[in-house]
């Protein structure tokens, strides 16, 4: 049953040392106030799970927090790569981290699988690719009524799943709509959940039945943060801040200039400053 | 007003590409230089071809180009927005994307792709983003069209790592591989038109680009290039064309605020 909480409050009872994190949002709705939050209360030894980690993970492993990363495009979207999750595998700075790495296909599959109980995906894929020769959860099913050979992946079953969405009504059901990504597998495939919200409605009479809606009872913790998922974009609400991504190339390529603004727009900041990030966007 | 005797090679690369789509596409729309090729292709002759990014916008049309392939213009000028399980389910394996587009950091001659490392996987000299779609992109969609600036650093006679499997070894690999689909059928660069050889599945050059000698392909691509025995030139952008390509890519610059946007 979803309970109306501080974000502060969401993440402490929600997320511990060592688990298995789901932050999900492909490229829209990413919960970017929920990761610094985790920053700032220093959640660690965490195992990660995200088809593009983005600039989230690559703030929380340049941060140390992160022991492993199952993930399918190290990239920062339309810029370029990413430069702490780099430093952490070529260098192992400020720890070694373990990747487990797979396709986008693979990653969708195993939440879906999550979400629908089962222990692993099968689906056509990875044939020819090399990450099957370097990931051992990589592996292949016959199939028992036409001999095809297909791949097959463990399921997604993280701790905790923290996700942004557009709104939540007063009983805690929420919506997510736009581009909607994987969020809806996430949220099922794990045992809590976490959401930030832009706003809280009364009710949802008013929507088109067939929209993307958690209800309250599938849901952990709810807390609204307006602009939560700056420099990502929350359709209806505001646009993706474009000029952030790319400032984020420059930030991130350097140690010292990576741990000074984190210190001042992470560590020394809180929840409330993303609404005024997102003002003009 | 375009001015047609001064195109860039990248000009050219894009409408090339844009080209080789035709109206009943259904295209897999990869971020780059593919972006602007389907939009192009859209804007000129195949008014009603069919964009997709992974995102899960099917029947998209931005007006201008994505700076990601998740951007809010994408869903909103869709003719749906699916959920990405579904989208790489149904979808993609499902059988129903014609053409996937795709860019490569490497490239070797059968059209095997790596944009995972460069070096050893375990100790990369360079981790580079990784596969996201690719893999499977280039393996259930009918066919493949690759697009990349010609490098010896990106063409080169061995990759590091086989992120998107192309023709493997050439020759039949992919049937031996129980893979159903046709793999690359065409590599569009800053230079050239390239095909896959029917019997090797080599990548030969059977259309250079304006101004473009043999001597220039070879200093820039690190395998031995074949030509085709019918090397043809490849005609230069007509006025609609580049018109098209400079004003999307106007448009673009002026809501990324400076950046081209792919």
């Amino acid at each position: 049953m979803a309970k109306f909480q501080s974000l502060k409050e969401a993440v402490a009872e929600n997320l511990r040392d060592g688990d298995t994190i789901a932050f999900e949002g492909f490229t829209h709705l990413i919960p970017q106030a929920a990761a610094h939050e985790v920053i700032r209360q220093g959640i660690k030894d965490l195992t990660l799970i995200r088809m593009t980690p983005d600039i989230i993970y690559d703030q929380m492993i340049g941060m140390g927090l992160v022991k492993k990363v199952i993930f399918s495009y190290a990239g920062n979207p339309g810029v370029g790569l990413l430069r702490r999750m780099r430093d952490a595998i070529e260098n192992s700075w400020p720890r070694p981290i373990e990747t487990e790495e797979h396709s986008h296909a693979a990653m969708a599959n195993a939440y879906e699988a999550g979400a629908a109980g089962l222990p692993c995906a099968v689906f056509r894929g990875y044939r020819g690719a090399g990450l099957k020769e370097v990931n051992p959860s990589i592996r292949s099913i016959t199939c028992p009524f036409t001999g095809e050979e297909l791949a097959a992946v463990p399921a997604h079953r993280p701790d905790v799943a923290v996700i942004h969405a557009q709104k939540a009504n007063r009983r805690g059901d929420v919506l997510v709509e736009g581009i909607i990504g994987v969020q809806k597998e996430a949220v099922l495939a794990s045992k809590r959940s976490v959401v930030t919200v832009e706003e809280i409605v009364e009710d949802f009479d008013d929507l088109h039945p067939n929209l993307c809606v958690l209800p309250h009872w599938t849901v952990s913790s709810i807390a609204r943060v307006p602009g939560g998922a700056h420099p990502s974009y929350t359709h209806g609400y505001y646009d993706r801040d474009n000029a952030a991504y790319l400032e984020w190339d420059k930030i991130s390529a350097d140690r010292d200039l990576f741990t000074a603004w984190m210190r001042e727009n992470v560590l020394g900041a809180g929840p409330e400053v993303f609404a005024t990030r997102v003002k003009g966007l | 007003m375009a001015n047609l005797s001064d195109f860039t090679p990248n000009e050219m690369m894009t409408i090339a590409a844009a080209r080789a789509l035709s109206n009943d596409d259904v295209c897999f729309v990869g971020i780059g230089a593919p972006s602007a090729a389907c939009n192009v292709a859209r804007l000129t002759h195949a008014p009603d071809i069919t964009l997709i990014y992974e995102s899960g916008t099917i029947g998209t049309a931005p007006s201008v180009l994505p700076l990601s392939i998740g951007d809010g213009e994408l869903c909103e000028t869709a003719v749906t927005t699916v959920s990405v399980p579904e989208m790489f389910r149904y979808w993609l394996q499902g059988g129903r994307i014609s053409i996937g587009f795709l860019g490569a950091a490497q490239l070797d001659r059968f059209g095997n792709i790596n944009t995972t490392v460069i070096g050893d996987y375990h100790k990369p000299k360079v981790r580079l983003p990784g596969g996201g779609g690719a893999p499977e992109i280039a393996t259930s969609c009918q066919e493949v069209f690759i697009t990349m600036k010609q490098a010896t650093r990106g063409m080169v006679d061995k990759i590091d790592f086989y992120t998107s499997f192309g023709h493997g070894e050439g020759g039949n690999h992919r049937e031996r591989l129980g893979i159903t689909t046709k793999g690359p059928t065409l590599l569009i660069t800053d230079l050239a038109i390239w095909k896959p050889d029917p019997e090797t599945k080599e990548f030969t050059v059977v259309s250079m680009h304006r101004g473009v000698t043999r001597d220039k392909l070879q200093e820039t691509c690190g395998w031995k290039v074949r030509f085709s025995d019918r090397l043809e030139e490849t005609p230069p952008p007509s006025e609609l064309e580049l018109t098209t390509l400079r004003e999307i890519q106007a448009r673009t610059e002026r809501a990324h605020g400076g950046k081209k946007g792919s």
